[in-house]
């Protein structure tokens, strides 16, 4: 693992009917996913508003997956159709703003699909490496680094 | 209600450069209901902003409020101590919203974060289109309550021109014949006589083309 992987942190918004249940069973069939990721459970991924990926940019996150149901199964019907949508409009943001717009990533897996969520998360952690920490939050890094020193 | 839609992160970008606290001012009221400037679009854009600060190195501070209404003194009062702690303020209500603020603060900035559109209706999650174009003489009841002034690309008021396709509008296939609907609707509820009369030109002074309207009402004045 790179240095840079190590400093970056990425958070990966996990439907509870799907990937999140994918996540762990990825941990019963001893499966590694990158130790920068950081997953956080969702009720549906059509809750997750605009804001939350902006806010997760603001405090710090290099890189933002979401990972919501295969379309057409999602618990709620359309709730990660809705998510598709705001994760488009959030990209065309941050774009705008300045920011990678790869840095924000949409998926669907299944519940039982252990293998390609990992897959999935090592592949959006291969991209933040190459797009390295994400400039919003290099000076607080940095301060870190000085105050180590 | 006032229709309005965002300006793009770059322009807000031109228009603040230079400037140091920025105040991101809501409206809880038609911008809020078309999601151009609410609460939401507040924290979206004013995240954007810090973002797009921190890319660039513009050193925008960033802060947000939303009011009730931006075209109203009373509401205006509740963001008096923002606006006096800040540089600038972009505000998110539509055009008379930005003015109001303005006159109110004649030595503070004050930019209009949107473009506003159109007095319109939400057709659908997601999309509004334009209904009134505020000629100030209104000739509804004389179309069925469909509006040749706005919904017309010629705003014909002895229509329909010879450009009405199968029902659709001749500007665009996507865009209905207002004429058509016209006469759908005279019929569906009787008064299909009424395009037997021909209307005069409509007299255009009571529109913006007579300069800026004014309505004074002596009985609530106090």
């Amino acid at each position: 693992m790179s240095s840079d992987k190590k400093e970056t942190t990425i958070v990966a918004f996990c439907c509870l009917y799907c990937a999140y249940a994918a996540a762990d069973l990825a941990g019963s069939m001893r499966l590694q996913y990158p130790s920068n990721i950081r997953i956080l459970r969702t009720p549906c991924t059509g809750r997750l508003e605009v804001e939350y990926f902006m806010k997760a940019f603001e405090d710090g996150a290099d890189g933002v997956i979401v990972a919501g149901c295969e379309e057409g199964s999602c618990h709620f019907k359309e709730g990660n159709l809705v998510a598709k949508r705001r994760v488009n409009y959030a990209k065309k943001l941050l774009s705008e703003a300045g920011l990678e717009s790869d840095r924000l990533r949409m998926v669907n897996v299944s519940a039982a699909s252990a293998r390609k969520l990992v897959d999935y998360l090592k592949e959006m952690a291969d991209t933040i490496e190459k797009l390295g920490p994400s400039p919003l939050h290099t000076g607080k890094q940095l301060a870190k680094q000085e105050s180590k020193s | 209600m006032i229709v309005a839609e965002r300006k793009t992160i770059p322009e807000l970008i031109d228009i603040l450069r230079g400037h140091k606290n920025i105040l991101v001012l809501g409206c809880g009221t038609c911008v809020t209901v078309c999601l151009a400037g609410g609460e939401r679009e507040v924290s979206i854009i004013a995240s954007a902003l810090r973002i797009a600060s921190r890319t660039q190195n513009l050193g925008f501070k960033v802060s947000e409020l939303t009011i009730e209404r931006q075209c109203d003194n009373i509401f205006i009062e509740q963001a008096a101590e923002a606006i006096d702690k800040c540089d600038a303020v972009l505000s998110l209500g539509c055009g008379a919203g930005v003015q109001a603020i303005a006159e109110r603060y004649p030595r503070k900035p004050v930019y209009a974060g949107l473009n506003t559109k159109f007095l319109g209706v939400l057709e659908e999650r997601g999309v509004w289109t334009e209904k009134c174009a505020a000629c100030g003489a209104c000739v509804l009841h004389e179309y069925g309550g469909i509006c040749p002034v706005t919904r017309c690309a010629k705003h014909m008021l002895n229509g329909p021109c010879g450009g009405s396709r199968e029902d659709r509008c001749e500007v665009s296939p996507d865009r209905p014949c207002a004429w058509q609907l016209i006469y759908q609707r005279l019929k569906s509820i009787g008064q299909l006589q009424k395009l037997e009369q021909v209307t005069m030109p409509k007299n255009w002074g009571a529109s913006l083309n007579g300069g800026p309207r004014t309505i004074i009402r002596e009985d609530h004045r106090i």
